[in-house]
């Protein structure tokens, strides 16, 4: 039976809290573990198909101008190289954004940013299409580009829609009895994920199936097939492992386009794998931003203005723009308010989502600001942020659909030791290091996706899930498991989870952390659709019905599956957004509590402890959650304190484009991190009660650094990463 | 990648010939020398594999010091009890370097060749006079962060990235070379390298078919060892700057001073005239300021790498302090 459900409004009662599987919440082992550290989970570029070819892309050596001639005569003898493919028409420009669900821009004669991929070589090894890559010669018309940032700055074109105004500003903070005005700037900053954008691409009978490693599979092929000329239909995306996409892999971007151009002039498989250097050169990065917050508060510390304008870049016509004053909006009140995004048109590769596209970065400077004004105003911060809990939101008066922030912020405080700190700033000296202690809030909004999942339950207990849903090693796998063996009665070894595949009902797919929420629910309402038909071949009401290891209890009565069922039963559950996130404002919020260390010669940061406390509705699966949380504070020390994607502002090149020199934190920067989940509920969300945690973690967390550093050292750093240089000449004497 | 011929070594002698003529280059761990072939910065046409000969060892010699075949990993050095009780700055700048998959696998020879990490060096779309002589250099006037403000040139400001060879140079260790005519020759590894000048990609003093066979420290140097390495991160990272200081204590006054710097300059930098500064003196901020002043006569900074003058002073300070206290 196929069953759906649109949050129109609250769920009255989940099913999980009535079951008592006790198998939902636990820090269940993921199921693919085993796969994985064996070596046998198999990723996308390691099908193997017979004939296969590999195909490496040609990137652009410049950052503007227009190709007048690739010349494939030129490496054509080289050994094993089979062909050249150009298609200056059908080649990605830039990646697609997430969620769209038409090709992005395409067309590739005209280069717009330094690594642009232009052509494919493909070759009958990896190496020889790599050699012909290296050393095919373009015929190139070099022109003038927009490189320099900051030179561009002041061109800053309003984004439309973006700005949001409230009460008079200006009178505001010429009343305030304190305020602070200040500009942060934030790098552009890559992914990195450990595996690169990389697939196969097979054409059969008209069909093309792409083994691609994306996040989002029913946009992506949309997108795809948009890129290609195809149908919908004819297009198959298999991702069933990804290794990490924190946003870079949400839309399609050149590899796969490319991979499929030339399996379907050749009619044989093939294989394109991006370099690091591609990786970072030509898929998305999260744009650099200027931000200025602007805060006034009374003499209570009450806010009674709030301003957060933001300066991005992007390419031309692409029109997204970091959202960095995201949780600035309801985080804190104020009467007067003001939110303005701009962009400056560059040169330069996309910028597009990264993991908590707005609160990543956004926090930083907020929770940073907040910091300034409690200084300011002689104030503890964390009692400052208490005081500035709104009742709704600040602007449209939306209620909130649950939010335990207060209690994070107190319970997180308490547990640190907080109340030891010492408020002036270099007080606290252990051998070469000034030591100090700084906070900060987390907020990142919560979504709900539309999402559909099958689930068949057949007679000798076993389940199996279908959805085109991505793992894309946050453990989805795991928690879709759980979610159908707490509903079914069965261990969670009896249910076989398959994802990543178009074939499969359509999800939310992998992003925004709304894929455990919009999915599960997907699941979930299957599941209870299951334990409907049940209940109704017993004839009792569902609500009567206990499942439990494989058998079907009521009252006392308990009979195994296979006498009730004849055959499999499945259902097809599908969730969908509705007037609960037009009548609530939703997100998970939190509160980070750090401590670091601040060499007193060179100025290297050192974080020696970070403990955060978090709330975001039902935990699915304590391990898997706590993960995600505490990948997410690790991508904040590295925004803190190492993260920044370099450009040249000469010719538009990603200088540091490798892990060598792009640097995200290694096990030795990182101490024992610690994560606390407050339980929580919230019947608006879904009927999981559960909300998004893969990118709360992130969010604030570099501000607790930030802050951290100035209790220790007493310089505040605005210029994000806060590496040593910044710090040196500004340190107090040793 | 460009495709080499392979050869594998069957002897020293063996190695050297078929190194002297044509585009070939040695390889031992590859750690440096693959990923610069797979950009296609390093082009040999031969590589002469030289792990399996027998250069592995690491033997005492008759002056008290030891004699440290090429082949000998970065982890078996770091780890080898007399290095650790007799050349501590050694092994405590080994252990900073790369990380323990890599130090299994790099060399001695190969951590003394290795090449910079200049971010322009590494990306063959760009201008870089050591890559592409007489192409420009992209670091002057670009992004020089990690370049060089000591032995730079209008050509290049690279910086060499050992850690390993910096408490070498400290040590006043020697490098024995085996030349393709099979004649042996011993020098000073300040002599191995060349300051780049107009020739920025000429690295070394060494030959076509020139085969680096040990590293000779002299008699162990007594004091107090230090390798003190500052870079962005905890580990994994190269040396922003770095200070290797043997300092022996004669009294209250300095009785030796040993000292030499990573990320400074294009090779491992040791200047005597600092450590004179120093040598019967007794400890002061003053006094180390002086050795600063000394040190960064000829400084000159590029933008962006113009800290490190500002952080190589204090370091020292740091690491001449911890260094100078008085043995009781
Ligand atoms: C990610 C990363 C991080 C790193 N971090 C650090 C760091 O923090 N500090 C640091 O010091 N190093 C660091 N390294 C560099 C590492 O130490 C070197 O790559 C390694 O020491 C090179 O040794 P190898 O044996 O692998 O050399 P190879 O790559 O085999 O050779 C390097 C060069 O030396 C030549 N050569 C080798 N042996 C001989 C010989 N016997 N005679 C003549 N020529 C010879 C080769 O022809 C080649 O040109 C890092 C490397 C990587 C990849
Ligand atoms: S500093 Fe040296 S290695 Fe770097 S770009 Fe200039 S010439 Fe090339």
């Amino acid at each position: 039976m196929d069953v759906s459900l649109k949050m129109d409004e609250p769920v009255a009662e989940s099913l999980l809290d009535t079951t008592n599987q006790n198998i939902v919440s636990q820090p269940v082992d993921r199921v693919e573990g085993p796969l994985k550290v064996s070596g046998t989970a198999r990723y996308s570029a390691e099908y193997k198909f017979p004939g296969l070819l590999h195909g490496v892309l040609v990137s652009a050596p410049m950052g503007k101008g227009r190709i007048l001639k690739i010349d494939a005569g030129s490496i054509e003898k080289l050994p094993g190289i089979v062909t050249v493919i150009t298609d200056y028409d059908t080649f990605l420009r830039n990646p697609a954004q997430g969620q769209d669900e038409e090709a992005p821009e395409q067309g590739v004669r005209d280069v717009s940013y330094f690594g642009q991929p232009v052509a494919l070589v493909v070759g009958e090894s990896f190496e020889a299409a790599r050699h012909g890559a290296q050393r095919i010669a373009l015929d190139m018309r070099p022109d003038e580009g927009r490189f320099d940032f900051a030179a561009r700055k002041h061109m800053a074109e309003p984004k439309k829609r973006s700005r949001k105004a409230q009460g008079d500003l200006d009178a505001a903070l010429a009343a305030a009895h304190a305020t602070i005005d200040a500009i942060w700037t934030t790098p552009s900053q890559t992914s990195a994920a450990m595996e690169p954008h990389a697939g196969i691409a097979v054409w059969e009978d008209n069909k093309l199936t792409l083994y691609g490693s994306y996040q989002m599979l029913a946009s992506d092929r949309l997108q795809l097939a948009d890129a290609l000329g195809l149908k919908p239909e004819q297009v198959r995306i298999v991702a069933r492992y990804v290794g990490g996409g924190f946003g870079g892999k949400l839309g399609i971007s050149a590899e796969s386009v490319a991979a499929a151009v030339a399996a379907m002039r050749l009619n044989r498989p093939v294989r394109v794998v991006m370099t690091r250097q591609q990786v970072t050169e030509a898929t998305v990065r999260r744009s650099n931003t200027e931000q200025r917050i602007r805060l006034g508060a009374d003499a209570e510390g009450r806010l009674t203005a709030v301003a957060h304008e933001t300066i991005t870049a992007n390419l031309d016509r692409s029109s997204f723009s970091e959202p960095a004053s995201a949780s600035t909006q309801f985080l804190y009140g104020g009467q007067a308010r003001l939110f303005l995004n701009s962009i400056v048109r560059m040169d330069q590769l996309l910028s597009a989502s990264m993991r908590a596209p707005g609160e990543a970065v956004g926090m930083l400077a907020l929770e940073c600001a907040m910091d300034e004004l409690a200084e300011t105003l002689g104030m503890d911060p964390v009692a400052l942020r208490l005081r500035n809990i709104p009742a709704r939101h600040p602007m449209d008066g939306l209620p909130f659909s649950s939010r335990s922030l207060a209690e994070c912020l107190e319970i997180g405080a308490r547990d640190f030791g907080w109340s030891d700190r010492d408020p002036r700033p270099a007080q606290r000296r252990e051998g070469d290091w000034w030591i100090g202690v700084g906070m900060a809030a987390a907020a990142r909004s919560n979504m709900l996706i539309k999402s559909s999942a099958r689930v068949m339950l057949a007679p000798d207990g076993t389940a199996v899930v279908e959805t085109d849903l991505t793992d894309i090693g946050t453990g989805s796998y795991t928690i879709l498991a759980q979610i159908t063996a707490e509903l079914l009665g069965l261990p969670v070894s009896s249910v076989e989870v398959r994802l990543g595949d178009t074939d499969f009902p359509p999800s939310s797919g992998s992003g925004g952390s709304f894929g455990a929420a919009s999915a599960g629910s997907s699941v979930y309402l299957a599941c209870e659709s299951l334990r409907q038909e049940i209940a109704e071949k017993l004839g009792i009401a569902p609500k009567d019905l206990v499942l439990t290891e494989g058998m079907a209890r009521h009252g006392n009565v308990s009979r195994p599956l296979h006498e009730i069922l004849s055959g499999p039963l499945t259902a097809i559950g599908t969730i969908e957004p509705g007037e609960m996130e037009e009548k609530f404002v939703q997100a998970g919020f939190g509160a980070h509590f750090c401590e670091v260390g601040v060499n007193a010669h060179s100025g290297e940061v050192r974080v020696r402890r970070m403990e955060s406390t978090f709330a975001a509705g039902r935990i699915l699966n304590e391990k898997t959650a706590t993960s995600q949380c505490l990948g997410g504070m690790v991508f904040g020390i590295g925004a803190a304190l190492t993260e920044d994607l370099m450009h040249d502002p000469r010719n538009g090149a990603i200088v540091n484009h490798d892990l060598a020199e792009y640097h995200v934190p290694v096990n030795a920067d990182i101490p024992a991190l610690k994560v606390r989940f407050l339980e929580e509920r919230d019947e608006k969300a879904n009927p999981l009660f559960a909300k998004g945690i893969g990118e709360l973690g992130i969010s604030g967390a570099g501000a607790a650094v930030a802050n951290a550093i100035y209790n220790a050292c007493g310089v505040r750093v605005r210029d994000y990463p806060i590496t040593l240089d910044k710090l040196i000449e500004k340190l107090p004497p040793a | 990648m460009r495709p080499f011929e392979y050869h594998r070594a069957g002897s020293v002698a063996d190695a050297t010939t078929h190194a002297a003529s044509g585009a070939a280059r040695f390889i031992a761990g590859g750690t440096n020398l693959l990923d610069l072939m797979k950009l296609d910065i390093e082009r040999p046409e031969r590589l002469i594999d030289i792990s399996r000969l027998p250069l592995d060892a690491i033997e005492e010699n008759e002056d008290g010091g030891l004699r440290i075949g090429a082949l000998v990993s970065n982890a078996d050095l770091a780890a080898d009890l007399r290095v650790r009780r007799d050349h501590g700055v050694l092994s405590r700048a080994l252990l900073s370097g790369a990380s323990g998959q890599l130090r299994n696998k790099a060399t001695t020879a190969g951590n003394l060749l290795q090449r910079t990490r200049c971010y322009y060096f590494y990306n063959p779309a760009l201008p870089c006079n050591k890559r592409e002589p007489g192409s420009g250099c992209s670091a002057i006037g670009g992004r020089n962060r990690i370049h060089a403000i000591l032995g730079g040139s209008a050509q290049c400001i690279a910086t060499h990235p050992s850690d390993m060879a910096v408490a070498m140079m400290a040590l006043s260790a020697e490098v024995e070379v085996m030349s393709a005519g099979g004649e042996g020759r011993r020098l000073p590894l300040a002599e191995l390298y060349r300051l780049p000048g107009d020739t920025p990609h000429i690295e070394t003093v060494l030959n076509p078919g020139d085969l680096i066979t040990a590293v000779l420290l002299p008699a162990p140097l007594k004091g107090r060892h230090i390798y003190r390495k500052v870079r962005d991160r905890a580990s994994y990272a190269f040396a922003l700057v770095s200070v290797a200081a043997v300092i022996k204590m004669d009294g209250a006054t300095i009785g030796a001073a040993r000292l030499a710097f990573g990320g400074l300059a294009p090779m491992p930098w040791r200047d005597r005239a600092v450590e004179d500064v120093l040598i019967g003196q007794s400890p002061s901020s003053a006094l180390w300021n002086k050795a600063a002043d000394r040190l960064l006569a000829e400084a000159k900074g590029y933008g962006e790498n113009d800290f490190k003058s500002v952080l190589v002073r204090k370091t020292l300070a740091s690491v001449l302090s911890d260094a100078s206290v008085r043995e009781i």
